[in-house]
């Protein structure tokens, strides 16, 4: 690359070449896109790191490292998200309805799904249609629908966590769906039609054969859609009935305006939970699929 | 076609033979194994889920939108039937977008402007990563794919909140700023600045926009861009002639995603700015909700919102749709 700057013609020209050569070659290593590359990871991810390093910092700042302590999980009698009850309410809130919605919503999700994979009659192709519309609408549009729903027809739900668990669900069924479904296309028919070829009923073929090989995509969704709904704001926002309904995201973004180390702190609860849950799921998973090449066993949802 | 694939092939079955065998590998043999109604009762659980919680409250929408206000309380009620619905939620919102010192007007110029400029700069910013993970990331594709979808797993409050922390005015973005020359004095990062709300706004979303990006330049064969070049393409024109086109539909759906989340958002500028002259459609639809009077202008923005957004979405959905198509096939 200095080369490009001396000044006898000859070495220029090769020198030029020579850059030519780096940028032309298409199966030579792209320097330049590594370097960029990096520095995306980096602005993704220090960011975040960083928050987490100052959710252990002892003093109050949130631009200098003071040392390391857990004073703002544990250790602070009233602020720290253990011993503040609002905290610790909306930790229990978050974690009752991700776990509440994860429960209900992959059952429901995957029934959908293999009844939509052979379901091919009359009204198939609108309730596919009104599915995958529930997965690409904004949030907001929906959060503002059920609000409306809640408060002026199915007035017995009301708001609260009723509701947020209800707005959830219909927000999350169509996920489950779709990496489901992209699963079932993958296996295809051939593991059932053998099944029932040696005598398994309808029902025994999707007990004994299906269910099983959906298994490993139904845990991997199920992972993910608690932690997804772990981190819910817009539902639980605006479907919360008072402060006692509030979510961790809720509290965050009530907190706008005068960020402490509590929020970082509490955030980075959220964090670990997920963390914990993903690498649990993930481990789980690589048990299951052993023998299978991971990108068949769950599928690219979107294209 | 639909009449087709649910009744049962009537050749089949006067020649007597077991139509298993005949159709064992087309999809139009469902009514031979089962009855009709086995399949639809397994989606009919999430579908009346969907009926109720999904279709009826769009209705709920427009019936409010177009509801009356109770004399004795101001609350709104809605009016389910469409002979007896009241225009003038609908006009007052229609005026004050259109009128330009209007209460939504600078709103939503401003919401197309936020969100045209962040989706633009998360394609921009998105692409070239994308590119990478697809094709050169070699043996470090695990690490860098687990660094992609590591925000996908992050809290949206906890990843913008890390950005509050480091735009303070003693934070670390201004520090590294001023250690490298570039400007002298802290910049007010968080003061109710659009192009604050614009970069959070990138970071936010920037994964939804390489997801199918990544996807689809995942899936151009090597051998096509190998053709290319034995054919004397240069690597740039390679690009923009095979590269390029094949991730077109792909550009669409990443735009599409981004921008329809984008239109969504009322928290981001809220985190980063939180004054009026960042102000957002979607904040004017949810303050709404705090006041009943102003409960059917909230609805009937939410309603205009969403037929704004149902070209996109219905493009998204077809051409999804024909690519998962392609994919099996």
């Amino acid at each position: 690359m200095t080369a490009a700057v001396a000044p006898d013609p000859g070495v220029a020209a090769h020198g030029r070449r020579r850059i030519r050569d780096l940028v032309a070659n298409p199966w030579g290593k792209p320097r330049f896109l590594w370097a960029y590359a990096l520095l995306f990871v980096a602005w993704t991810l220090i960011p975040i790191v960083l928050a987490i390093l100052f959710s252990f910092n002892p003093g109050r700042a949130l631009s200098a490292f003071q040392g390391f302590s857990l004073r703002w999980y544990i250790g602070d009698p009233n602020e720290s998200v253990l011993h503040d009850p609002a905290l610790r309410r909306a930790v229990v809130q978050s974690l009752k309805l991700a776990v509440g919605t994860a429960l209900i919503t992959v059952p429901l999700g995957v029934s959908f799904a293999v009844g939509m994979d052979r379901w091919k009659g009359r009204g198939s192709g609108t309730t596919d249609f009104i599915m995958m519309f529930s997965f690409v609408v904004p949030e907001l549009i929906v959060a503002v629908a059920l609000f409306l729903v809640f408060t002026k027809s199915f007035t017995f739900v009301g708001l609260g966590t009723s509701g947020q668990l209800l707005g959830m669900i219909v927000l999350s069924i169509a996920f489950v769906v779709v990496i489901v479904r992209a699963r079932l296309l993958s296996l295809g028919r051939e593991y059932e039609e053998v099944a029932m070829d040696l005598g398994a009923s309808p029902f025994q073929a999707l007990r004994r054969v299906l269910l099983p090989l959906l298994f490993p995509a139904t845990l991997a969704c199920t992972a993910m859609l608690f932690v997804f709904t772990l981190d819910d704001f817009v539902i639980a926002n605006t479907l919360s009935r008072d402060v006692a309904t509030e979510t961790i995201s809720v509290k965050i973004w009530a907190a706008r305006g005068t960020p402490t180390p509590v929020v970082n702190a509490l955030g980075s609860t959220m964090l670990f939970a997920a963390t914990i849950v993903v690498v649990l799921a993930y481990l789980l998973f690589r048990r299951l699929t052993r023998g299978e090449s991971g990108e068949r066993s769950v599928g690219l949802p979107i294209a | 076609m639909t009449r087709i694939s649910s009744s049962r092939p009537v050749s089949s079955g006067a020649v007597g033979e077991p139509a298993t065998r005949r159709t064992r590998r087309s999809s139009r043999d469902e009514g031979v194994w089962y009855p009709r109604w086995f399949w639809p009762s397994f989606s009919a659980p999430s579908t009346i889920v969907l009926l109720l919680l999904f279709v009826f409250p769009f209705y709920v929408i427009v019936g409010v939108a177009f509801g009356k206000l109770d004399p004795i309380f101001g609350d709104p009620i809605p009016v389910w039937n469409p002979a007896q619905w009241d225009r003038a939620a609908l006009s007052f919102t229609l005026s004050n977008i259109v009128s330009s010192d209007g209460l939504y007007h600078a709103a939503l110029i401003r919401t197309l402007w936020f969100v045209t400029g962040a989706t633009a700069l998360c394609l921009l910013v998105g692409y070239p990563f994308a590119y990478f993970l697809a094709r050169h990331s070699g043996r470090f594709k695990p690490v860098f794919l687990a660094a992609f979808f590591a925000p996908f797993l992050i809290s949206y409050m906890m990843r913008m909140t890390a950005w509050v922390n480091l735009l303070q005015d003693n934070g670390y973005v201004n520090q590294v700023l001023r250690w490298l020359g570039i400007m002298d004095t802290p910049y007010s990062w968080l003061s109710g600045k659009s192009l604050t709300v614009i970069l959070g706004l990138v970071y936010g979303y920037v994964p939804l926009m390489v997801l199918p990006l990544y996807a689809a330049l995942d899936r151009i064969p090597q051998s096509n861009l190998e053709a290319s070049r034995d054919l004397g393409a240069s690597p740039t024109s390679t690009f923009f002639r095979v590269t390029l086109p094949a991730s077109g539909q792909a550009i669409l759906a990443g735009v599409i995603l981004c921008g329809l989340a984008m239109f969504g958002d009322y928290f981001t500028n809220q985190l980063l700015a939180g004054t009026t002259g960042t102000r957002m459609i979607g904040n004017w639809v949810v303050d709404s909700l705090a006041s009943p009077l102003q409960v059917p202008r909230g609805a009937t923005l939410a309603l205009l919102l969403t037929l704004l957004l149902i070209p996109p979405i219905l493009y998204y959905l077809r051409s999804s749709r024909r690519a998962s198509r392609g994919v099996v096939a």
